[in-house]
């Protein structure tokens, strides 16, 4: 019996969009923002869970201050990090959004006889997603000048 | 071939599980002529540079779906991709991911096949009688037809479950192939078989784990889109959970045709040469 090599892509396969169109790439970071939203969520909940534990609200303020006054190599990075799960938030809801209509068969179009050059489902609700992602690139943008002020200027 | 003067390298990942190698990528430099496909290539290599070169093809048109490959960087047919259209002087070629490599260039389809026998794919009547044993046609309008015959080209060439992310991750997910195929007899106005090709459709394995990355679509090489095949199969789970689904009505039998006759200019058949 001759040996088989095993070619399966593993995590590799779905991180990596390659030269495969936009809507993997989506698909991808809609993963990537959904775990991200997860890690951080279990993090939220252990610590606001610890305010109403023992150790009470001086804990919890200290805890805030901790991560509000945090300056590694000149950056605060909590607060940056903080930013970072805004961005996920945003990314995932506006792609999500868009995913319940597609995976409700409301954006892909209808059967029809493949005739070349074939147009196919991806195509067709593409527009969707580029408007999507315009906007999530406004709220970001929205967002993100509010926080540079604050960042630089009102502190 | 050899006259032109334009060369292409080709990099063929070379895999033979005799020799216990790790698979590694070899370099041959292939005189290219106008119109000559990435398959035309591989034939030049083999008479010309290397014969123990494999893989699988066969009609060199596009219709088998033996001959898929990643080259450069996508899933496609070897037979229907010519290597000016590729637009560069080296030709990366791997066998399918996600699939095992028997040797070279050859993926092993197994698990594809095995997965399309899930979805049962085949019509399925409650008349077992009649379907065994047919008397007449069943009856199917042109707007029947076209609910499904975009899913019924498949030619099981595997590169959708090459480009599919959620292949690459979980072995037991039924892809897109399957899942197509599965939804094509769904929405065949002819079958009866709703729980039968459902089965597998609908388990945890089946649709609800396509998340429309989209590359099925975009790389299956007959329009079969896939990503719809699945995204319909969904919706249709959808409505008939809310109640909002015609339930379906599968099409009887055509009446038996009473006093026709063949027209007059129809020739006669030959008269048969082999069995005589």
């Amino acid at each position: 019996m001759q040996q088989k090599r095993k070619n399966n892509l593993g995590i590799i396969g779905w991180v990596c969009g390659g030269r495969y169109g936009a809507d993997r790439y989506a698909y991808a970071l809609h993963r990537l923002t959904g775990l991200g939203i997860l890690c951080y969520f279990l993090m939220h909940i252990f610590v606001t869970g610890r305010r109403l534990g023992a150790d009470g609200p001086d804990k919890w303020t200290q805890a805030m201050e901790f991560f509000q006054n945090t300056v590694i190599c000149g950056l605060p990075v909590f607060v940056i990090g903080e930013f970072l799960v805004f961005l996920a938030f945003i990314f995932h809801a506006i792609n999500g959004i868009r995913l319940i209509f597609v995976e409700l068969g409301l954006l892909v179009g209808k059967p029809g006889l493949p005739a070349y050059p074939y147009s196919y489902s991806t195509l067709r609700q593409r527009p969707v997603l580029v408007g999507a992602l315009c906007v999530v690139a406004l709220l970001v943008g929205v967002a993100g000048a509010d926080f540079v002020h604050h960042l630089w200027f009102v502190e | 071939m050899s006259d032109s003067s334009k060369t292409v390298v080709f990099e063929v990942l070379r895999y033979d599980p005799e020799r216990g190698e790790a698979p590694h990528l070899q370099e041959f430099t292939v005189p290219v002529t106008k119109g000559m496909t990435v398959l035309d290539g591989l034939h030049w290599i083999k008479e010309n540079k290397d014969r123990t070169l494999s893989w699988r093809s066969s009609c060199r048109m596009g219709i088998c779906g033996s001959c898929g490959m990643f080259i450069n960087g996508l899933p496609r047919l070897a037979c229907t991709n010519q290597i000016s259209h590729l637009h560069s002087d080296r030709v990366v070629i791997k066998p399918l991911p996600n699939y095992d490599i028997i040797r070279d260039l050859v993926p092993d389809l197994e698990k594809l096949f095995d997965k399309h026998r899930s979805v049962k794919p085949y019509l399925i009547r409650k008349d077992q009688v009649e379907q065994n044993r047919p008397t007449s046609e069943y009856f199917q309008s042109e707007e029947e037809l076209v609910n499904y015959i975009q899913f019924a080209y498949c030619i099981k060439c595997g590169l959708c479950l090459a480009a599919c992310p959620t292949v690459a991750t979980s072995k037991d997910y039924v892809g897109p192939q399957a899942l197509t195929q599965g939804w094509r007899y769904l929405a065949d106005s002819r079958d009866e078989g709703c729980g039968e090709h459902g089965e597998a459709l609908y388990s945890s394995h089946g649709v609800y784990r396509c998340h429309f990355a989209g590359a099925c679509s975009q790389v299956c090489p007959k329009g079969v889109d896939p990503g719809l095949a699945i995204q319909l199969a969904k919706q249709d789970a959808f409505l008939k959970t809310l109640g909002a689904r015609k339930p379906k009505k599968a099409s009887g039998v055509t009446p038996p045709v009473q006093n026709w006759q063949p027209r007059a200019n129809i020739p006669k058949a030959p008269e048969p040469t082999v069995g005589k």
